[in-house]
C-alpha cells in the first residue's frame, strides 16, 4: 500500500506462516487488508464488511478469528497462520485434501476461511459429532455447497486424526 | 492386456477436482488478488435515497484530499458513454426502456445508484474521499409496493407517463382456457408472493481495468460470468475497437445470475484507466452488493387450475406482476418469460394461459437469481396443486400421479409451445417417496395430530420440470432476445501428445476443468491428466457465450465432445495414411488407431498428433497440425425433472420451523461427474430452502433496504441444515450427443415450494392453507394464532 503524507502511522509486528513480519502501517488498518495488502498473501479473502461471512477466517496463535474483526495494531506479537501457511510439506494438509476428497468446495471464495475454521474447530475437539461441526462452522458462510459435502470432509479429516 | 485396454471410462465416475487444490491453498486469484503496478482504487458515492432528484453535485473537497487523483459526477463523464447501460432482451416491440448511465444523471431510482466516482492512491483513501463529497437532492416520492406501482399515482420515470414496462401474454387457445374453467368440477385460485431475495455470492463484484496507453489495448480483470458479452458491451458502449478489448474472468467466487451482468462499475473502471492512463481498481463492499448488485424474483403471482372431478387439471392461468426495479439491466424483463412456459409444471395439461406485465419501482433492478423465472414457475404450480389436492381431498402424492405427463408421452408437446424431450415423472416420485419412507411419516404425523403435540411434522413434495441448456438461437430469437445461444470448444493435439481443450463456458464454481476433460480423456482414450482446460480469458477462447442458465454441460461440454469427435477424424485420415490402410479399416481405441484384423499395424494418437506437427507426410492436400473447432447450438432445451420430500416440524407453540430431513430426487440424464452433479443439487436445494425459510431483501415504506448486511440478511449457515438424501434416476436427453441435461439450477427450482408445502402441511390441522415467504417463526406462530380462532 502507498504511504500517504499526513497520515499517522505505527509500527506493527508478528509472524506471518512463521516468518516475521514488521511494517509501518495506518493505526486503523484491519488485519486482513495488513495480510492481503501489506504482507501480500491474498489467500484470505473478504467477503462481507459485518464480520458476519467467515471468509476472512485465519488462525491467531492456532485458534480461527476472523481477521476484519482485528486491527493490524492489535496481532502484534501474535502467530498468524493464512492459509497458504497450513501446508507444511508438499502435499495438501489433511482438512484440505478431505475438502477435496469430498468436494467440500466449489467456487472456492470461502474455503479458505471454512479450512481454517474446521482446524481449529478439530484441535478444540477430537470427537466432532455431525451437530458440533454444523455448530462449530455457524460463523462461515458458504452460498456454493449447501454445506452437506463441507460437514462430510470436515467429519472424515476429525476421524482420521489431523495434526493439531 | 494393455494398460490402454484396461482403463475404463472415467465419464460417471466421482473424480475429485482438479480446480481444488490452488482454491484450497490461496494460489488461486480472484479479481481482486491480482495486484498491478501503480493501480489506483475507484470508490463510488451512492444515492441514500430511493427517488430524488439530483440539485447539486460537489467533488472539489474530495479531490482536494491527500492521494486522490480524480473525481467526477454524472455529468462529468457523461462523454464517456456511447450509449446507455444495455438491455439485450427487448420482450415486446413497446417496452419502455428508460435509460441509465454508469453513473446517474438527474435522478436516482433507487437507493445505491451510483452519483459521482472517486479516484485515487489508497483503498481506505478514497472512500474518506466519497465522503466528503457533497451531493444535494430533492427527495421524490417512493414507488415500493408492485400494486400501487401499477396504480401510476407516483411515476418512477416521470417522462415514460406509466410505470408498466411492458405486458407479454402467451395464451395459444384462449376460448380452450374458458372453457375449461367454465366446465370445471374443481377450481383453485391461489396468490403468491416471491419475496425479493439478494444472490449473494461470496465474492462481491470487483473489477481490475489495465490500459496500455500507447497502443490504446486495455485488458478487464472481472468477477463476471460472462467475460465475452463484458467485452462486446465495452467495446460498443465504451466506443473501442473490440480488438482491443481483452476480458479475463479468473477466479469468480460465485455468481448464481448476478454476475450475469453488465454493470456500471466495470465500465467506470475501464472508462477512467483509460481517461487516467493508469490501472483502475474497484471492489466493492458488501452493503454495495446488497443495494448495487442485481436483486432476485420479485413477482406476485396469480394462478388458477381448473380440474375435473378427479382432480385431473384441465387449465392453468397464470398472470404475474413482475417487479424490475429502478432500470432495466441486461436480461431483467426477460426473467418472469423463463418461467412463462412452465405454470402447468410437470402436469399434462391441455389449456394454459400465462400473462406478465413488468413493472417500475424505486428499488434496485432485478435480473437473474439461479433459476431465473423457473423457481417462480414452479412454486406457483407445486403450491396449487397441493391445494388442488386439498380441494379434491385426496393425498398430495396422489394428485401429482393423477396428472403426470406419462414417460410414453415424450416427446412431449407442453400446452405453452415447448417440445418437452425426455422424461419419468412417476419414475422419480416413486423413489423419492420410497426414500423419504413416505408411509411412515405419514402415520408419524397422524399419531402426532392425534396427541396433539406440541411439534407438529409436515411432508412437503415438489416434482419439477425445468427448460435449461439456453438455448437454442432462433427460440431465443422468436423472444426477442439479441443474442445466440450455442457454444464454441477447440481441442488441440499438442505436439507432445498432451491435449488443449478451450472452452467458451465461462465457470465459477462448477467445475468445467475437471469435467471437459473428462469427457475429452474418454473419447480420446488418455489419461485426464494430459488434457488441460482453458477458459475465461477472451484472448484465449475468444468465441463463447459464457455460464448461465445451466447451460454449461448440455451446450459447452456438447460443443467439446464434437470438436473432439473432429479431432479424431483428421487423426484417423492421417493414420490411415500413415498406415497404408483405408479410414474405414481403422478403428480407434484405447487412444490408438489400428488396422481390424491386424493389431500390429497401430499407431497412438500421440504419434499421429506428432505427424500432423511436423507435417513431413500427410495425406496431399491436409492442413498440417491436429485441432478442430466445434461450435453447437442446440437443437432444442433441455428438461431435467425429479421429485423433492422436505420434512418440517414446526414447534406450535414458537413457530419455529426445523428442516428435519430433505430428499432429492434429480434426473439430469447422463451424469459426466456425480460427485459434481450432487454438489450442484445441495448448494441449489440450500439456495431454494434459504427463500423458503430465511431470506428477504426488506424495504421500508421511504424505499430503503433495512437488510443491506449479511448480518441484517438472513444467508443461512451449516446449523440451518441436516444433511441430505439424494438419489436420481436417468433418462437421457435424446437432444444431444451425450444424453445430457443441466442440474445447476434444479435444486433451487425444487426445493422452495417443497418447504413451504411442508410447512402449510404441518399446520393444516390449524385451518393454515399459505403461509408468506420467509416462513419466520413469527409469521408462523401468527399463522397458527389466526388459524386457530377460526
Amino acid at each position: 500500500m502507498r504511504q500517504l503524507e499526513g497520515v499517522v502511522r505505527m509500527k506493527v509486528s508478528m509472524t506471518v506462516n512463521g516468518q516475521p513480519q514488521e511494517h509501518d502501517v495506518e493505526p486503523r488498518l484491519l488485519l486482513v487488508d495488513y495480510i492481503r495488502r501489506v504482507v501480500g498473501l491474498t489467500g484470505t479473502n473478504v467477503g462481507c464488511d459485518t464480520s458476519s461471512c467467515g471468509a476472512c477466517t485465519v488462525l491467531v496463535d492456532g485458534e480461527s478469528v476472523k481477521s476484519c474483526t482485528m486491527l493490524a495494531a492489535q496481532a502484534r506479537d501474535r502467530r498468524i497462520t493464512t492459509i497458504e501457511g497450513l501446508a507444511t510439506g508438499d502435499g495438501l494438509h489433511p482438512v484440505q485434501a478431505a475438502f477435496q476428497q469430498h468436494h467440500g468446495l466449489q467456487c472456492g471464495f470461502c474455503t479458505p476461511g471454512m479450512v481454517l475454521a474446521a482446524v481449529s474447530l478439530i484441535s478444540e475437539n477430537k470427537d466432532l459429532t455431525e451437530d458440533d461441526v454444523r455448530l462449530g462452522l455457524e460463523g462461515n458462510l458458504c452460498r456454493c455447497t449447501g454445506y452437506h459435502n463441507i460437514v462430510k470432509a470436515v467429519l472424515a479429516a476429525a476421524s482420521a486424526g489431523v495434526p493439531a | 492386456m494393455t494398460i490402454a485396454e484396461d482403463r475404463t471410462r472415467v465419464v460417471g465416475t466421482p473424480l475429485p477436482r482438479r480446480e481444488d487444490p490452488a482454491l484450497l491453498t490461496g494460489e488461486g486469484k480472484y479479481t481482486d488478488d491480482i495486484v498491478v503496478p501503480g493501480e489506483l482504487h475507484l470508490a463510488i458515492v451512492r444515492s441514500p435515497y430511493a427517488h430524488a432528484r439530483i440539485t447539486s453535485v460537489d467533488v472539489s473537497a474530495a479531490r482536494a484530499l491527500p492521494g486522490i487523483v480524480a473525481a467526477y459526477s454524472g455529468a462529468d463523464l457523461q462523454g464517456e458513454w456511447g450509449g446507455p447501460m444495455p438491455c439485450a432482451w427487448v420482450v415486446t416491440p413497446d417496452m419502455k426502456n428508460p435509460p441509465h448511465y454508469p453513473l446517474a444523471i438527474g435522478t436516482v431510482n433507487h437507493v445505491g445508484d451510483p452519483v459521482a466516482v472517486v479516484v485515487g492512491e489508497d483503498p481506505y483513501g478514497v472512500k474518506d474521499a466519497a465522503e466528503a463529497v457533497v451531493v444535494e437532492y430533492e427527495p421524490l416520492d417512493p414507488v415500493v409496493d408492485l400494486e400501487d406501482a401499477l396504480s401510476d399515482r407516483v411515476l418512477v420515470h416521470a417522462d415514460l407517463g406509466t410505470n408498466r414496462a411492458y405486458t407479454w401474454e402467451l395464451t395459444p387457445e384462449p376460448d380452450k382456457v374458458d372453457r375449461a374453467f367454465a366446465e370445471a368440477a374443481h377450481v383453485v385460485r391461489e396468490r403468491y408472493v416471491q419475496q425479493r431475495l439478494l444472490p449473494s455470492p461470496m465474492e462481491p463484484r470487483a473489477y481490475l481495468a489495465v490500459p496500455q496507453p500507447i497502443g490504446g489495448e486495455i485488458t478487464i480483470y472481472s468477477a463476471t460470468q460472462i467475460p465475452h458479452f463484458v467485452k462486446i458491451f465495452a467495446a460498443l458502449i465504451l466506443g473501442i475497437p473490440e480488438t482491443k478489448v481483452r476480458v479475463i474472468a479468473p477466479n469468480v467466487g460465485g455468481g448464481f445470475g448476478a454476475k450475469l451482468e453488465v454493470y456500471g462499475e466495470e465500465f467506470l473502471c475501464i472508462a477512467l484507466a483509460r481517461k487516467l492512463g493508469r490501472p483502475v481498481r474497484w471492489t466493492e463492499e458488501r452493503s454495495e452488493t446488497a443495494t448495487a448488485m442485481i436483486q432476485g424474483r420479485a413477482q406476485i403471482q396469480d394462478i388458477e387450475l381448473a380440474a375435473d372431478a378427479e382432480g385431473r387439471v384441465t387449465a392453468v392461468r397464470a398472470e404475474l406482476i413482475a417487479d424490475m426495479g429502478g432500470y432495466m439491466m441486461l436480461i431483467t424483463p426477460g426473467i418472469p418469460l423463463l418461467g412463462a412456459f412452465l405454470y402447468h409444471g410437470v402436469y399434462d395439461v391441455a389449456a394454459y394461459s400465462f400473462k406478465c406485465t413488468g413493472v417500475f419501482t424505486t428499488k434496485t433492478p432485478t435480473d437473474a437469481y439461479r433459476g431465473a423465472g423457473r423457481p417462480e414457475a414452479t412454486y406457483a404450480i407445486e403450491r396449487a396443486i397441493d391445494a388442488l389436492a386439498r380441494e379434491v381431498g385426496v393425498d398430495p402424492a396422489e394428485i401429482r400421479r393423477r396428472n403426470f405427463i406419462r414417460s410414453d408421452q415424450f416427446p412431449y408437446n407442453s400446452p405453452a409451445g415447448l417440445v418437452f424431450d425426455s422424461g419419468d415423472y412417476h419414475a422419480a416420485l416413486d423413489k423419492a417417496l420410497a426414500l423419504a419412507g413416505y408411509d411412515g411419516l405419514r402415520a408419524e404425523q397422524q399419531r402426532r395430530r392425534e396427541t396433539k403435540d406440541r411439534s407438529q411434522i409436515g411432508i412437503g413434495l415438489s416434482s419439477y420440470v425445468e427448460m435449461c441448456g439456453l438455448a437454442p438461437s432462433r427460440v431465443l430469437a422468436s423472444l426477442n432476445y439479441v443474442g445466440g445461444g450455442w457454444e464454441s470448444s477447440t481441442v488441440r493435439v499438442l505436439p507432445t501428445g498432451k491435449v488443449q481443450v478451450v472452452t467458451g463456458t465461462s465457470p465459477h464454481g462448477q467445475g468445467h476443468e475437471t469435467c471437459w476433460s473428462m469427457i475429452v480423456a474418454d473419447e480420446l482414450g488418455m489419461s485426464t491428466d494430459d488434457i488441460e482446460v482453458l477458459h475465461g480469458d477472451t484472448q484465449i477462447a475468444p468465441h463463447g457465450l459464457d455460464s448461465y442458465g445451466s447451460r454449461s454441460l448440455a451446450v459447452g461440454g456438447t460443443a467439446v465432445f464434437l470438436a473432439t469427435q473432429k479431432v479424431i477424424a483428421k487423426a484417423r485420415t492421417i493414420a490411415a495414411h500413415q498406415l497404408e490402410a483405408a479410414e474405414e479399416d481403422l478403428q480407434f481405441e484405447g487412444g490408438a488407431f489400428s488396422v481390424r484384423g491386424t493389431p500390429t499395424k497401430s499407431m497412438p494418437l500421440a504419434a499421429v498428433a506428432f505427424e500432423a506437427f511436423t507435417a513431413h507426410n500427410l495425406p496431399d492436400g491436409m492442413e498440417p497440425t491436429l485441432e478442430a473447432t466445434s461450435t453447437w447450438d442446440p437443437p432444442n432445451f433441455v428438461f431435467p425433472f425429479g421429485t423433492h420430500v422436505a420434512v418440517v416440524e414446526v414447534d406450535t407453540d414458537i413457530g419455529d420451523v426445523k428442516l428435519r430431513s430433505y430428499t432429492a430426487v434429480d434426473d439430469c440424464g447422463n451424469q459426466v461427474n456425480p460427485l459434481i452433479v450432487e454438489g450442484q443439487v445441495h448448494g441449489g436445494v440450500v439456495q431454494g430452502i434459504a427463500q423458503a425459510l430465511f431470506e428477504e431483501a426488506v424495504y421500508d415504506s421511504d424505499g430503503n433496504l433495512v437488510t443491506a448486511t449479511l448480518a441484517d440478511y438472513l444467508v443461512p449457515s451449516a446449523a440451518e441444515f441436516p444433511s441430505f438424501t439424494l438419489g436420481h434416476t436417468v433418462t437421457p436427453s435424446p437432444t444431444n450427443p451425450m444424453g445430457v441435461k443441466g442440474i445447476g439450477e434444479a435444486g433451487t427450482i425444487a426445493s422452495t415450494p417443497a418447504v413451504i408445502n411442508a410447512v402449510v402441511d404441518a399446520l393444516a390441522p390449524y385451518g393454515v392453507r399459505d403461509i408468506a415467504m420467509p416462513a419466520s417463526p413469527w409469521r408462523v406462530w401468527k399463522a397458527i394464532q389466526e388459524g386457530g380462532r377460526q
